[in-house]
């Protein structure tokens, strides 16, 4: 193993005076043309590699990750499935990649009747009356959807709405939205079946309730039964209701969020739609929303006059919050989600939340079989569920952090960790529709294979990982002492 | 099992409170609370002079898996945020009815510390939890 395989930057295989073309001749152009006083005065640090060594590096590097791709990632509310290269393919037909993005409407038609068919096709799926595609990923959809709550409160002049309702089992993105949007957050707990806490939930609903964040199936893995009611109360108190689309994956095709009274949505295209998620992203957080907030969604859209596709703007659309983006969304994000979209179809559709559904529950079971505590037994899992290892915290001394590291050993990327905060030790398992059944027997093996571990040499297992690149991180030390600038060795 | 003084009151948002000589009254989280969301890495405590509400979220504990709010156990005045937690937030895991102490409170109506848990009824709420 040379000292090369190792470095993680390449400024540590830096050697001074190493230049790309070793035998290309090469004559540096001249900067004389350029006036002095633009120049600038010391030379850049630039790691000095070749071009071979550069490719080696980024290669070599490409090689040590864990995604999706190489291994099963069951990230709880993340839906990490597969990425179909199809989408991919016809996303990056030539007449997408190279048509300039500020070339006019009449020689764009193609792409924006895609983008304008991606919106209506969202709309049917989540029962709404439009959708925006211009919002670059799920947070910044959850900013659009309250800041749309807003605005639709005050163009009523009804000021008097100071507080946005969130379940405590909620993503810590929608506290933080409310806030954001000069909401005060009033936080209500779930229920021991999993369900929202009734009796909280109604002592909490008032003339100061602007609104309501919910996501359905909630992020304890069930699906929320009295939906129905809780809009009904959430409407008759003259609040909205925001759907966050995290967990849409679930009921595609089964239930429509319009249908159970959510009055705006926003969904992850990167997760439901099958694009590609995080550091291969960018992301895509769609907004849909239903007839009264539609003259407040945002900025650009695509709309159809007779034959022809054209960009709504401000002057189209007055009342509108505005733009979320300088642009007009992550495009090439957007067709793999319609290539997905159309490959699916209408009857593709359910299939993806039958298996997503099945896949979970099938993991619960085994797991429920192998001993593991399920956080909500009496309950069915929606697309995805939580598996408490405080008895393995306590008996064993293994928690879940010492599960996730090991899992990353065996071949598996961990579950999500310690979310949501009110099941101790919890892991939230999101197998998705696109593993097989072998690949989840393998979890389980795995799993049941670091019980035994820990139960023979716990210090085996709080050791992990072995195998990765780099051993366990201290996270304390990387939060509280943040440093992510590189400086040339001294 | 953690430490749970007997000295101590304590509420449903595992927040102790200790009333001081003084008729004020120290607040933190308990040993309980701060094993359970491990490192805290992060610790706002509330100005001095702030004005509180019972069960409002008035400080913010945040370890390297989340962010929690710490709730005011009774109404009141702040008179004083533990600054010390700034640079430390470590002392809340590693002595939490001591270092760890987050705000004191001038309490509004002390006649509220009554409705407070005592230490049996605190042992038994993580009991129940566990």
């Amino acid at each position: 193993m040379t000292e090369e395989s190792e470095a993680v930057l390449i400024y540590d295989i830096s050697r001074e005076g190493r230049r790309a073309y070793a035998q290309a001749p090469s004559e540096s152009p001249s900067a004389e043309s350029i006036p002095r006083r633009f120049r600038r005065q010391t030379p850049p640090q630039l790691p000095e590699v070749s071009e071979l060594e550069t490719v080696r590096h980024y290669t070599r590097l490409s090689q040590k990750n864990f995604a999706i791709d190489t291994h099963f990632y069951p990230l709880g509310s993340c839906t990490m499935k597969y990425n179909p290269r199809g989408a991919n393919r016809l996303a990056m037909l030539p007449q997408f990649l190279e048509r300039h993005p500020l070339a006019p409407d009449e020689t764009g038609q193609g792409f924006l009747a895609c983008i304008h068919e991606l919106q209506q096709d969202l709309a049917v799926i989540t029962g709404m009356q439009d959708v925006t595609l211009s919002v670059m990923a799920g947070a910044q959809g959850e900013f659009a959807g309250v800041a749309m709550i807003r605005a639709y409160h005050e163009a009523r002049g009804d000021s008097e709405r100071t507080e946005i309702i969130v379940p405590d089992a909620a993503h810590g993105t929608n506290p933080a939205t409310a806030t954001m949007c000069g909401y005060k957050v009033r936080e209500i707990p779930t229920g021991s079946d999993g369900d929202v806490d009734m009796e909280a939930f109604k002592a909490a609903v008032g003339p100061q309730t602007a609104g309501i964040m919910l996501t359905n199936p909630s992020t304890v893995g069930v699906f929320e039964r009295r939906i129905e009611e809780i809009a009904a109360i959430v409407h008759d108190a003259g609040g909205l209701l925001y759907y966050d689309g995290a967990n849409l994956n679930a009921i595609l095709g089964k239930a429509r969020p319009g249908d159970m009274g959510f009055d705006v949505i926003h969904m992850n295209l990167h997760k439901t739609f099958s694009t590609p998620h995080g550091g291969g992203g960018p992301g895509a957080g769609a907004v849909g929303v239903s007839e009264r907030l539609l003259p407040y969604l945002p900025i650009p859209r695509v709309t159809r006059e007779g034959d022809r596709y054209r960009w709504l703007t401000e002057t189209d659309c007055p009342q509108s919050i505005g733009r979320l983006c300088t642009f007009n969304g992550n495009s090439g994000v957007l067709l793999r989600a319609y290539a997905y979209v159309r490959m699916l179809g209408r009857e593709g559709m359910p299939r993806v939340a039958e298996y997503s559904t099945l896949n979970a529950n099938y993991l619960m079971k085994r797991l429920q079989e192998e001993g593991f505590t399920v956080a909500y037994p009496d309950r069915r899992a929606s697309h995805e569920f939580i598996v408490s290892l405080k008895h393995e915290a306590k008996e064993l001394g293994a928690n879940v952090m010492d599960f996730a590291k090991r899992l990353l050993d065996l071949g598996y990327h961990a579950p999500t960790t310690y979310f949501p905060l009110l099941v101790p030790e919890a892991l939230l398992i999101e197998p998705t529709e696109t593993e097989s059944k072998h690949e989840l027997d393998g979890f389980v093996e795995a799993m049941v294979r670091i019980r035994e571990e820990a139960r023979e040499n716990i210090d085996m297992v709080k050791g992990a990982p072995y195998r990765l690149p780099v051993r366990r991180l201290d996270d304390v030390k990387a939060a509280r002492e943040l440093d992510l600038r590189w400086q040339q060795a001294s | 099992m953690s430490q749970v003084p007997e000295d101590l009151k304590y509420t449903q948002n595992h927040e102790w409170v200790r009333l001081e000589a003084d008729g004020s009254v120290t607040v933190g989280i308990t040993d309980h609370a701060q094993e359970s969301i491990g490192d805290l890495v992060f610790v706002e405590a509330p100005e001095p002079g702030t004005s509180v509400q019972a069960q409002e979220a008035c400080a913010v504990v945040e370890s390297v898996k989340a962010a929690s709010d710490v709730y005011a156990p009774i109404s009141g005045e702040v008179t004083e945020g533990n600054e010390a937690l700034a640079d430390s937030p470590e002392a809340v895991n590693s002595d939490p009815y001591g270092e760890g102490w987050i705000m004191r409170i001038q309490p509004a109506d002390a006649g509220e510390l009554d409705g407070l848990m005592d230490a049996a009824a605190y042992q038994q709420l993580v009991a129940d939890e566990g």
